[in-house]
């Protein structure tokens, strides 16, 4: 495959690993989400402890023109804690569900992370100089005896060790009986709506007093629940646009325009089931587990337990694409289901600079222009990861592992084998890790970098600069 | 990128050479599952599954029950929660120290480490 095909082949290269290598995981260390800021400086995760940890990277260094700038520690924080709501004997976990990034404004940078009830607003900032020469106060902090002071100076900023300070300035508290799963920035930068298993509400950035609820799908008899939100995602240009996707399989468009309260949708998305196919299991690994817009906002890719499927906002009653993630485990539901690992919950993401339509007929003759690449990037068990070129229509899986940790050396391929005889090289379904899901990755805004989490560590590969 | 032929398949329906129908592998997959577990609800992935969903982080402590084992300890001594910490309802009186303590890392992130 190296080599074969146009310019737009990628080879994935380790970079670095974060994280602990003993096997033995604590829990509060299981990372819960991965995002890249707008510019691709930042990098954020979130863990099951509550915990935020982002990474910056290195400005390029001129005499290391093989590789991009390296992502080292630039912050961490702990953004929420384990709480007891006792009026409804409910444990709340202090897991980071989502962070989102707000795009930079000024100096300093903003998040929002949420767990299962609670949305914050972070602001991280530098400073790098400190005020000295006080008339009152030693270098210390102590105050200086008033009788011998006998001079005046004017107290001047001098440089200081960088610091980087996060603190929390909003918290949008109080609006959810159920469980957050997805927050979602509107275009306009003034709104998100935060979304829990039944309701969506609506927030501006300045008001945590007043949620707006736009979508509420509880049914007034709760024995008549039959499905429920599973991940929701403002239009990426559109502000009165958002999507929400369901455990049925189905995605329903909303646009806030047409009234208050958005349970009506715009549109619904959903794909023709074959009825002599379905099995006790269809419902189940249908359930949408992500959605994501492309950057232009034309089509939306989901993911469900065993595909990626690419929708074309024009067209409702079937995908334009769906790709088979892991289609061996079709035949493994059984186990999956009884450990429960029917019920991951695998994201999935765009290239960053994912560029799928010609703009003018007379592109192709125009250099100018990027060249078309259109790549989609999802997880799997055994530390193994997915990505799908939609111009192509190859695919390639590579695993997270710290053996294959030479930078440089370009990433081998992975292959399993269903069934049948095995090849030298592949590994056969039965021996899968199952413990070993990568269901968060990240794909820079701008290069092909991208960071794919395991359960405790952080992999950052990128593409083999020549 | 590699021309995987996995990435597009469609799913595979095998023949039983003894059997007249093809079965997928998702409805062999059903017969195991039943097979094992004959109790298992008709409704596939239907209410049960989504409720258990919705209450996840339910604890057990009660102030009902709490309440009303004060109120019959008038003149027995009721036990607090003896050895099985996660029995916090029923005869004893639960607390909320009964319930296991969650505490938030102190520690930092090993990524960041």
């Amino acid at each position: 495959f190296l080599g074969a095909g146009g310019g737009n082949d990628i080879q994935w290269c380790f970079s670095q690993v974060k994280g602990a290598v003993d096997d033995d995981v604590a829990e509060a260390d299981i990372i819960s989400t991965v995002e890249f800021n707008h510019s691709g400086e930042l990098l954020a995760t979130g863990d099951k402890g509550g915990r935020v940890v982002i990474f910056q990277q290195e400005q390029e260094n001129k005499t290391q023109s093989h590789s991009r700038g390296e992502y080292n520690v630039y912050s961490t924080f702990q953004s929420h804690e384990p709480e007891f709501d006792y009026l409804k004997s409910l444990e709340i976990e202090e897991k980071i569900n989502k962070i989102r990034w707000l795009p930079q404004k000024n100096a300093a940078q903003f998040l929002l992370s949420t767990n299962d009830k609670t949305i914050k607003l972070w602001k991280i900032s530098e400073r790098d100089k400190r005020p000295e020469g006080y008339n009152l106060k030693e270098e210390d902090g102590r105050y200086r005896d008033p009788t011998t002071v006998t001079t005046l100076r004017v107290p001047v900023f001098r440089p200081m060790d960088l610091m980087v300070e996060a603190s929390p300035r909003r918290i949008f508290a109080n609006a959810h009986t159920y469980h957050i799963n997805s927050i979602s920035i509107n275009s306009d930068y003034e709104t998100y709506l935060s979304a829990d298993d039944l309701r969506i509400n609506l927030w501006h950035l300045e008001i945590t007093d007043r949620s707006f609820n736009i979508v509420d799908i509880k049914p007034a008899n709760m024995e008549e629940l039959t499905e429920v939100i599973t991940a929701a995602e403002f239009h990426p240009n559109s502000c009165n646009t958002f999507v929400y996707s369901s455990s049925k399989g189905t995605i329903r468009l909303c646009d806030m325009r047409a009234s208050a309260l958005c349970d009506r949708h715009s549109k619904l998305f959903e794909e023709p089931e074959d009825p002599s196919n379905r099995s006790f299991f269809s419902e189940i690994i249908s359930s949408i587990s992500d959605v994501k817009f492309s950057h232009s906002g034309r089509y939306m890719m989901t993911r469900d337990y065993l595909s990626v499927k690419i929708w074309d906002l024009n067209m409702e009653n079937r995908p334009v694409e769906t790709y088979q993630v892991h289609e061996y485990l079709r035949s493994k539901l059984c186990s999956l289901y009884e450990n429960d690992c029917i019920f991951d919950k695998f994201e999935c993401c765009w290239n960053g600079s994912d560029r799928q339509e010609r703009l003018f007929s007379t592109e192709p003759f125009l250099s100018s222009f990027p060249p078309l690449c259109s790549i989609v990037m999802t997880g799997s068990y055994n530390n193994f990861f997915r990505m799908f070129d939609r111009n192509t229509k190859r695919d390639i899986t590579l695993e997270a592992s710290r053996e294959n940790n030479k930078p440089r050396t370009v990433l081998k391929p992975r292959k399993v084998c269903a069934s049948g005889k095995r090849k030298k090289d592949e590994i056969s379904v039965d021996s899968l890790d199952f413990n070993k899901k990568i269901l968060h990755t990240a794909w820079h805004p701008k290069e092909n970098i991208i960071a794919v989490a395991t359960t405790n560590n952080l992999y950052i590969f990128q593409d083999k600069m020549n | 990128f590699s021309c995987g032929a996995e990435g597009l398949s469609t799913p595979s329906v095998f023949q039983d050479t003894q059997e007249k129908e093809a079965v997928t592998p998702e409805r062999a997959e059903e017969a195991k599952l039943k097979a094992k577990y004959p109790n298992l609800g008709h409704k596939p992935g239907g209410s049960d599954f989504l409720m258990k969903r919705l209450q996840k982080g339910q604890k057990y402590f009660d102030s009902g029950d709490y309440n009303m084992a004060k109120a019959k300890m008038k003149n027995k001594q009721l036990p607090s929660a003896g050895p099985d910490k996660n029995l916090v309802t029923g005869d004893h009186i639960p607390t909320p120290q009964d319930l296991p303590q969650r505490k938030s890392s102190l520690v930092t992130s090993k990524l960041a480490g």
